[in-house]
């Protein structure tokens, strides 16, 4: 159905060029499953604000979307990395594309925002099974509850293998993932450990080794990659700066990063805005990954995200109306929208920011 | 003795209710499409409530309730003349007196302390017009200058006095300055005479016209670009920033400082508001490519400095009737503020040090 310009209820696999452009609906279910922390904290208030979640269809995505469909998944898996100036809408892309791989039942690994792992953490207790490492036990089993959420199906699916936690506690072989994650999430002091069990679990498993029915595909989603090689503004107890190799769910995620296993393909996007000591002005991969990130995430297909053109920028237009969110009713006229395009140079957060209530 | 007599008046008009037909209209008519803004309940304390008394000065009234006094004092006229059984056509100002004097006998020695029914005119102090509307922008253009009505009389504005030099050119003979202070103050006790406009043109022979302000702006030429796109250069400054650009004809919008994006070189919304007054004012948002280079001083002196050079650069391209209202706008003046110098003995140019009592 397309009305004013907005294919909604139409799923992520048939959209096409021809609907760049316009909008479509998340389903509420979707959105409360897949996305209870994944989406950008202002669309999340707009999807409070308008009732329902609406994305815009747009290249970037498309591009990304396409590059899924016809991907060889026996082989070792393809990174993409999103990237762009601030603002342009990299991880509404990422989303949108997680949509289509969540339709398409996959199994979805979503950090909606690394840089959470490397700053302003309260607790950091010294790692229970290595001695120099560093773990996160909130991070962790936020994570895992957030994990559970998205990830129901599998839960009694995939089958793990024996993990020894403390000298009490171990994980026998054959045991549901479930299991191992409510473990994770009742007993803090292993969180971080869990996180990086289940990430081990998942790689070897995916891909189907097994016959059909345990055979699952992953997708393995980061924002804010550049997380994992910057700096972190974390310090030990010796008032040292950590870094990130010593933090155990950053050391794990890294491992998840390489291609060394198959069946999958990991979507990352850069974030410049919630980055520690890296300029404004930085958007490039190679800045923002910096030399070790780069070599690291070598080879990958590089995906541009910029702001809206014209029909892009229309559409935003209309679809704001259509909600009657510009209220002004200057705005309504072709002046109005004149000065709207001056003001945000068609950038999407600005746009949206611009329109926005006090 | 006012309020006496305005008492007296609704004490007629109330008596006489029941004749009377000049009931109150009130006209509530509330356009239904008009949406009402939410009523917001602001707490104030009860100081705030009570009435500067000495600061209101002497009561003003409107020229509507001088014009309703006049109205139901004649009416209440007729009233009385039919109570008194006289003839309500010819009932003179003696009758009425003496009818106010029979209904309400006063023993009171003051005459007048008592009860007085008069015309309007004679009770309510007479009053200048309100001389401003309702933003408080005077009507008369000379408003400011205190005395209007004799300014604008004899053309006194847009020129003055020859000079004792031009004075001496005319008479083609020598004067000192004596006789040439003599001769103003002649002419002035002239001026103040009343019937002094038969003399004008005797005056306006030694006084000289001002030249008009608004045509003294330069403005730059235009320029023409090896492809044949028009272009114009100019400078704009404000509190040490200085600015310097070349507008672009055919263009669409683009706006490019110190190299970067505007969008990236003011990320606050009011310095980009700057950056629009002009385009925006004479219509022509998405007309122009604007390269510009600005140096010193703060983000908000910059955008200043940035609008008044945009500007400029425009009066090559708009016509005169529109330099005239820019000028109006205040778009072609440089803002002369600058930073106030530091006194000794005070802590900045306005704060003084803590004022100790002993």
């Amino acid at each position: 159905i397309i009305l004013n310009g907005i294919t909604a209820h139409l799923l992520p696999t048939y959209h096409s060029e021809g609907h760049s452009g316009q909008y479509y609906m998340l389903p509420p279910a979707h959105i409360q499953k897949l996305f209870p922390y994944g989406l950008p904290p202002r669309f999340q208030l707009q999807i409070k604000t308008f009732n329902e979640g609406c994305v815009m269809v747009r290249p970037p995505a498309l591009e990304l979307i396409s590059y899924l469909k016809r991907a060889d998944y026996s082989k070792p898996p393809l990174r993409y990395v999103l990237y762009g100036d601030i603002g342009t809408g990299k991880t509404m892309s990422l989303c949108h594309a997680l949509h289509y791989c969540y339709t398409q039942g996959w199994l979805i690994v979503h950090i909606p925002d690394a840089h959470l792992w490397i700053k302003n953490c309260k607790e950091l207790l010294p790692s229970s099974s290595r001695p120099s490492r560093f773990d996160q036990p909130i991070q962790a089993s936020q994570w895992l509850k957030n994990f559970k959420i998205t990830n129901e199906r599998f839960l009694s699916k995939v089958q793990l293998d024996r993990y020894v936690w403390t000298k009490r506690e171990s994980t026998e072989k054959g045991q549901p993932l479930g299991e191992l994650i409510d473990q994770g999430v009742n007993r803090m002091k292993s969180s971080s450990d869990v996180v990086g069990a289940v990430l081990r679990e998942l790689k070897l498993q995916a891909g189907g080794t097994t016959e059909g029915e345990g055979a699952f595909k992953l997708a393995v989603a980061v924002d804010g990659v550049n997380a994992l090689w910057g700096k972190t503004s974390l310090k030990k107890e010796d008032r040292t700066m950590c870094e990130p190799e010593e933090l155990t769910l950053i050391h794990n995620l890294r491992k998840m990063m390489k291609n060394n296993w198959s069946g999958g393909a990991i979507l990352t996007a850069l974030s410049q805005t919630g980055s520690v000591f890296k300029p404004r002005s930085a958007y490039l991969p190679n800045e923002l990954l910096g030399e070790e990130g780069f070599d690291s995430m070598e080879p990958f297909v590089p995906v541009s995200v910029s702001n809206y053109n014209e029909k892009e920028f229309e559409s935003c237009y209309l679809y704001y109306l259509d909600r009657s969110w510009l209220q002004h009713p200057h705005s309504r006229s072709e002046e109005g929208k004149k000065e709207l395009i001056f003001l945000c140079n068609k950038n999407p957060s600005i746009l949206e920011r611009l329109c926005a209530a006090l | 003795r006012a309020s006496m007599a305005a008492s007296s008046c609704r004490g007629v008009r109330s008596i006489l209710w029941k004749y009377g037909s000049c009931g109150k209209n009130f006209c509530v008519s509330r356009s239904k499409t008009v949406p009402q803004l939410p009523v917001r309940h602001i707490c104030v304390s009860s100081a705030l409530w009570k009435k500067n008394l000495a600061a209101a000065g002497p009561q003003k009234f409107t020229l509507e309730f001088i014009n309703k006094q006049v109205e139901e004092f004649e009416i209440g006229k007729r009233h009385l003349a039919n109570m008194m059984g006289e003839d309500p056509e010819t009932f003179t100002q003696e009758d009425i007196d003496r009818s106010i004097a029979y209904l309400f006998p006063s023993g009171l020695f003051e005459k007048r302390a008592r009860p007085v029914m008069k015309h309007p005119e004679e009770i309510f102090p007479k009053q200048t017009a309100v001389q401003w509307d309702a933003e408080g922008r005077p009507f008369h253009f000379l408003f400011y200058t205190g005395q209007q009505s004799y300014y604008s009389l004899l053309l006194l504005t847009g020129s003055r006095w020859l000079l004792k030099e031009e004075i001496e050119e005319y008479l083609v003979e020598n004067i000192s300055d004596h006789d040439y202070m003599r001769m103003i103050q002649l002419m002035e006790k002239l001026l103040s005479m009343p019937y002094c406009s038969l003399e004008e043109e005797f005056i306006l022979k030694f006084r000289k016209q001002l030249e008009v302000q608004s045509s003294k702006h330069e403005i730059p030429a235009l320029q023409y670009d090896p492809q044949g796109v028009t272009f114009s250069v100019a400078d704009g400054r404000r509190k040490t920033a200085k600015a310097s650009i070349t507008l672009r004809d055919s263009g669409s919008g683009n706006i490019t400082i110190n190299g970067r994006n505007y969008l990236h070189y003011f990320p606050l919304l009011q310095d980009r508001e700057q950056l629009m007054f002009p385009l925006h004012f004479v219509g022509m948002l998405g007309r122009f490519d604007v390269e510009g280079s600005v140096e010193g001083s703060g983000h908000s002196a910059q955008a200043g400095a940035l609008r008044l050079a945009i500007s400029r650069a425009l009066l090559s391209f708009v016509s005169e009737g529109e330099v005239e209202k820019m000028r109006q706008a205040g778009l072609l003046t440089a803002d002369p503020r600058i930073k106030e110098r530091k006194k000794p003995g005070q802590e900045g140019a306005r704060k003084k040090f803590t004022w100790k009592k002993r």
